[in-house]
């Protein structure tokens, strides 16, 4: 049995980690609450945006581009989003399970593919193993702004346009809500599985619908993006603010078993010393 | 008068929500004024200001690009980024100036970056022009 002092240490030091976590916990779901108000705060340009896409796409049969069609694929671009820092339970590592996986299915030598990763951990792992990290950004703050990843969002839509792939997914974790985030698929480039709007409107182009489609599909596809990774941030917040809060949970469990048998020490002494003691005095008699 | 629907939506979230009278600002094929009941349309913008003009004041937005879509009863601007004029940032934009005026100078050569610095230099001029009011 663990002596009186181990037992009061351990006790000490579970505390300690338990106030850290804790306040991790709190930290993160700050930044989870501003994570949602950011990712809201997308929703009407998004909506926007893709309207007006789609509304031209559809509407302008006539008008073509190369974004639009999708051609023979020889090489595949992965768009991975991670986070920068573990701690954040599964997060990181279901999103890289999911890529590396479709990978070892899809492609047989590492030319057929590229990668572009969003977070340290992603960029990690693929460097790692090996696989072609195409282009990558690392720090990205927890509330993202546009214009800090408009230059890989705008080189990854480049990269397409220039034929360095023929087509383009993105790999996130989809925030659905405080307690489940679910790895997301999604094809971006090229746009051929857009549903059509509900309501078409038919617009005047000024100076066509190429032109315009010329600027606006790699401005919609860069949102794209931007959406994916604002998305990918609510859920790396609340992902860590579970992973934290288990983990303060862990540690309260463990204090609590960890009294429990210091008490029993305790007492046992107590009552070890009292028989020495009536034994003592016994003796004498 | 009649008046119609303005927003200016960014990817950072709404910038500027009203209805006014008329909508004037500059797209790549010219300058557009915009009244209520236009027929439905869309033209790309040029680095510049949105004036939007409401019992006779004036307000300013500065936008980076993006789009310009019209509707008989509402106007939607989607830009990448765009400011109101009392919200930008001036000396960052002075910052901004500096920088890509002396990445101008020094890389005269490479084509690429010398482009991009030249955009940077179009909106920082336009921010600052707004802030000051013109």
């Amino acid at each position: 049995m663990a002596s009186l002092r181990d037992i009061k240490n351990r006790i000490t030091s579970t505390k300690k980690t338990s106030q850290i976590t804790k306040a991790m916990e709190m930290v993160s779901s700050s930044k989870w609450n501003r994570g949602v108000q950011n990712a809201k705060a997308f929703v009407p340009y998004m909506e926007k945006i893709q309207e007006v896409t789609f509304s031209i796409a559809m509407g302008a049969k006539d008008a073509n581009h190369p974004m639009l069609n999708s051609r023979p694929v020889k090489k595949t671009g992965y768009l991975v989003i991670t986070s920068d820092r573990g701690l954040a339970g599964a997060f990181n590592s279901n999103v890289i399970r999911q890529v590396y996986q479709t990978i070892q299915k899809r492609h047989k030598s590492n030319d057929e593919f590229a990668i572009i990763a969003i977070g340290r951990v992603g960029r990690d792992f693929f460097t790692k193993q090996g696989m072609n990290v195409m282009l990558e950004i690392t720090g990205v703050a927890d509330q993202p702004s546009f214009t800090e990843i408009k230059d890989i969002a705008s080189s990854t839509v480049g990269m397409f346009a220039d034929g360095t792939f023929d087509e383009l997914y993105v790999y996130y974790s989809h925030y659905v809500s405080a307690i489940s985030q679910e790895v997301t698929e999604k094809k971006l480039l090229p746009l051929t599985d857009m549903e059509a709007p509900t309501k078409l409107t038919s617009y005047e182009f000024e100076p066509n619908a190429e032109e315009i489609l010329e600027v606006l599909l790699p401005q919609y596809a860069e949102s794209l993006i931007y959406g994916s990774l604002l998305d990918s941030k609510a859920s790396e917040h609340a992902a860590r603010m579970n992973a934290m809060k288990n983990a303060t949970d862990n540690a309260n469990e463990l204090i609590n078993s960890l009294s429990l048998s210091y008490n029993r020490a305790r007492q046992a002494a107590i009552t070890q010393e009292i028989t020495e003691i009536v034994g003592g005095a016994a003796a004498l008699e | 008068m009649k008046t119609m629907k303005v927003n200016v939506v960014t990817p950072d979230g709404p910038v500027y929500e009203s209805d006014v009278e008329m909508v004037s600002t500059k797209a790549q094929t010219g300058e557009l004024g915009i009244m209520p009941g236009h027929i439905p349309m869309v033209a790309p913008l040029e680095i510049g200001a949105v004036r939007l003009i409401k019992d006779g004041k004036t307000d300013l937005v500065a936008v980076s690009g993006g789009f310009l879509e019209v509707r008989p009863d509402t106007v939607t601007v989607l830009a990448q980024t765009a400011e109101k004029s009392n919200d930008i940032d001036v000396e960052r934009a002075m910052r901004a100036k500096e920088r890509a005026e002396q990445r101008l100078r020094e890389k005269q050569q490479e084509n690429v970056d010398f482009k991009r610095a030249e955009l940077a230099l179009r909106r920082a001029i336009n921010r600052i022009s707004i802030a000051q009011g013109k």
